[in-house]
């Protein structure tokens, strides 16, 4: 894998025009539902309390998805490489989840002490799975690859996505499967003007921002975190350093895994449904989010997934569950043509 | 042997093997019975080698790697439905539109045309579908282009399964989860109406007909300016342009082209099958055509052929038949698990995707210069889609 940051030739004159366009229409564009729905909500209701709703659970659904965008940008950031798999470690991260209600005992009806100590543990042991199964398909898959052609390791990606799905119906079943609603997800915890907030909510966001806030300070403080920032910037270089690159990628791996796996048993808690194709969706829509924030960059991913995590919402409950999917992909394709590095437009090697 | 004819004698040598398989193809119902499903399956199988070799054009010529060829089936079947049966009902009165089919259709409401005539349209609706969807990924590299065309298959897939409630004046843009059926017989223009409920060996020779097409067209394509130009490329996306090559123009080719098979083929299942079903266009689909590409070679026709036709008879008669009913079903069953290889048959394509490109990158049948790229590192690397025009 060479560096292959081209400097840019002399930029042709309306360049600053057209990356004013592209950042200010996106966010335009980013801004554009809620604002029409606010709109809407204060002609027909008078106040704005629906949108609130919408945007406290698109906050916490956002948590979710920022996660797993993370997940995304480190490897991307490091290898260049799309892990279509993510989204199924998630998803594995979610089974183990629920299979460690059983292991461990808990229930609707365990104690509040019991339950939160038990599902520390859980939420440790979903992360430490995950973790080894995205280090774990590194090894296998995608290490023989380095040096190959990036449509070979990119297809060998889509690969293991597959099979994961499927030991996830083995293990499983095919359809959707409702799971113990262990924390009361939908209990409203408080409410501020109609605007209610359950304790789904607070724990989504009061488990991620820790999470967060530890990996951005791995990665910019730890010497192991600049070992990384050195190998997504110049692998070759960082070699020569005496950065043992092989060492680092799988570190990677394994810190997207680990955060996979919270989002995992997170998702399991919030939705109190488990499925083998939950991993797929919230893959894509996760990646849309690391792109729109602007892939490699990790505060990127977290307002990324933020930003996905609203427009899913207000998709959801406003255009109708069937066309999510749709409107968060159209988002993905106008991010791509337009402003392919994303909101935080950083030049990193990666951006298009 | 360096005289021409020489050289000719041995160019038709090298044919020949391909010459005798496909008189094996041809005959090859004429061993079962009319109904029998073998014909079926082998029906099935050649429209998905059309696929196949479409896909070939994006992801194996140009490497362009396309992971939403599924919305040129849908697109292609789409068309089938649209003008071949009463999904259109109340278009041109009572007895409907129709042109150049039986009486019998001419007969129904809704619009019923010639077999032919569709196929044209599949054609010219994928290749500007094709061309579309190929616009945006043209300034990006490999990665992002999978995600995007990944993203247009998806939201092609949603708006087909969720086309009831897309309404263009009356009438629905598809019917939604619920198929479009019945669809018309194939009707080709002085062959007459097939009739499947009592002879399906017509549509295993139509679809034959379609692929030899399909192939020559391809087989030419491949030796072309415009053939050679994808490989440039591919290659080396900066050396080509400054050679001349014609970006924008001949990766929208290969877009439109790649598109406008999977129409025909979209087209010619959808009328094979009798329904348009919109639950079909999912994204694994777009991975069974893909692991057909990569299982046989990326960018070797034949090889493409071989994966298409080796997949297909994984999917509809090995997993089904032998895996699931024979001593391997048994076991598994034996060792306590249950479960049946159908439920996991896109793992067994996803684990073809893995095995092929860590163990036989270049496919089963390599195409030479592929495998150059493949194996030794010629215009491997980065700058193979670092380049920007």
């Amino acid at each position: 894998m060479e560096a292959a940051s081209v400097s840019s030739p002399a930029r042709p004159r309306g360049a600053g025009a057209w990356e004013f366009i592209s950042k200010y229409g996106l966010i335009a564009l980013l801004l554009a539902l809620p604002t029409v729905y606010g709109v809407i909500d204060l002609v027909n209701d008078g106040n704005l309390a629906r949108l609130g709703n919408n945007l406290v659970a698109g906050l916490s659904n956002g948590a979710i998805w920022a996660l797993i965008a993370l997940g995304y940008t480190l490897v991307y950031g490091i290898i260049e490489l799309i892990n279509f798999a993510h989204g199924e470690v998630f998803m594995i991260g979610s089974f183990v989840a629920f299979g460690l209600y059983g292991t461990l005992g808990l229930t609707e009806s365990t104690g509040a002490g019991g339950l939160a100590l038990g599902l520390f543990v859980a939420l440790l042991i979903s992360m430490l799975a995950a973790s080894s199964l995205n280090v774990m398909i590194e090894r296998v898959a995608y290490r023989p690859l380095r040096g190959a052609p990036k449509l070979a390791p990119l297809i060998t990606a889509v690969g293991v996505s597959f099979i994961l799905q499927n030991v996830g119906i083995l293990w499983r079943g095919g359809s959707q499967r409702g799971i113990p609603d262990l924390i009361q997800a939908q209990r409203q915890l408080f409410e501020i003007a109609g605007v209610a907030v359950s304790r789904a909510d607070a724990l989504a966001i009061l488990v991620t921002i820790p999470l967060v806030f530890l990996l951005t300070n791995f990665v910019t403080r730890s010497r192991l975190g600049k070992a990384m920032r050195a190998t997504a910037q110049d692998p070759e270089a960082a070699r020569l350093m005496g950065i043992n690159v092989d060492t680092t990628i799988s570190l990677t791996f394994l810190l997207g895994g680990l955060l996979a796996g919270a989002a995992g048993i997170i998702y399991a808690l919030y939705q109190t449904q488990v499925w083998f194709f939950q991993g797929f969706t919230a893959g894509l829509i996760a990646f849309t989010a690391a792109v729109m924030g602007g892939i490699g960059n990790l505060r990127g991913a977290v307002l990324g997934g933020v930003i996905i995590g609203i427009i899913q919402q207000i998709a959801d409950n406003r255009i109708g569950v069937q066309w999510t999917p749709a409107v968060i992909f159209a988002y993905l394709v106008i991010i791509m043509i337009f402003r392919p590095q994303g909101l935080i437009g950083e030049e990193t090697r990666e951006a298009g | 042997m360096s005289t021409l004819g020489g050289l000719r004698q041995k160019r038709w040598a090298s044919w020949l093997p391909a010459v005798v398989a496909l008189v094996a193809v041809f005959l090859f119902p004429l061993f079962f019975d009319p109904l029998d499903s073998q014909t079926s399956d082998a029906t099935t199988a050649l429209a998905y080698v059309v696929f196949a070799l479409g896909l070939n054009i994006v992801v194996g010529f140009a490497g362009l790697l396309d992971l939403g060829y599924v919305a040129f089936y849908a697109f292609g079947a789409l068309t089938a439905g649209w003008l071949a049966s009463d999904h259109f009902t109340g278009a041109g009165g009572d007895s409907g539109i129709d042109f150049g089919v039986s009486s019998f259709a001419a007969s129904l409401p809704g619009i019923h045309l010639n077999f032919l005539l569709i196929v044209i349209g599949a054609i010219v609706v994928c290749a500007i579908a094709g061309a579309i969807i190929g616009l945006p990924t043209l300034r990006l590299r490999g990665d992002y282009i999978a995600i995007v065309t990944l993203a247009f298959g998806e939201i092609i897939g949603r708006v087909a399964q969720n086309g009831d409630e897309i309404k263009i004046g009356d009438y629905a843009f598809s019917n939604g989860r619920e198929s479009i059926s019945p669809i018309d017989q194939l009707n080709f223009p002085f062959v007459g109406e097939f009739d499947s409920a009592t002879n399906v060996r017509p549509y295993f020779w139509a679809v034959f007909a379609l692929l030899l097409v399909v192939l020559f067209v391809n087989l030419r394509l491949r030796d072309s300016r415009l053939g050679r130009a994808w490989v440039a490329l591919r290659e080396d996306e900066v050396a080509a342009v400054s050679m001349g090559v014609p970006l924008v123009k001949t990766k929208l080719m290969a877009y439109a082209i790649g598109a406008a098979f999977g129409g025909i083929s979209g087209a010619f299942l959808g009328v094979f099958l009798n329904s348009v079903n919109a639950n079909q266009f999912q994204f694994g689909f777009s991975i069974f055509i893909l692991a057909m590409v990569i299982l046989g070679g990326l960018g070797s026709i034949w090889g493409v052929v071989i994966g298409a036709v080796a997949l297909s008879f994984v999917n509809s008669y090995l997993i089904p038949d032998v895996l699931d009913q024979g001593f391997v079903g048994d076991f598994v069953k034996d060792i306590g698990l249950d479960f049946s290889f159908q439920q996991v048959s896109f793992g067994v394509f996803g684990f073809i995707l893995v095995l092929m490109m860590v163990l036989r990158p270049e496919g089963l049948l390599p195409e030479r210069r592929r495998k150059i790229e493949l194996t030794e590192g010629v215009g491997t690397g980065e700058d193979l889609y670092e380049a920007r025009a």
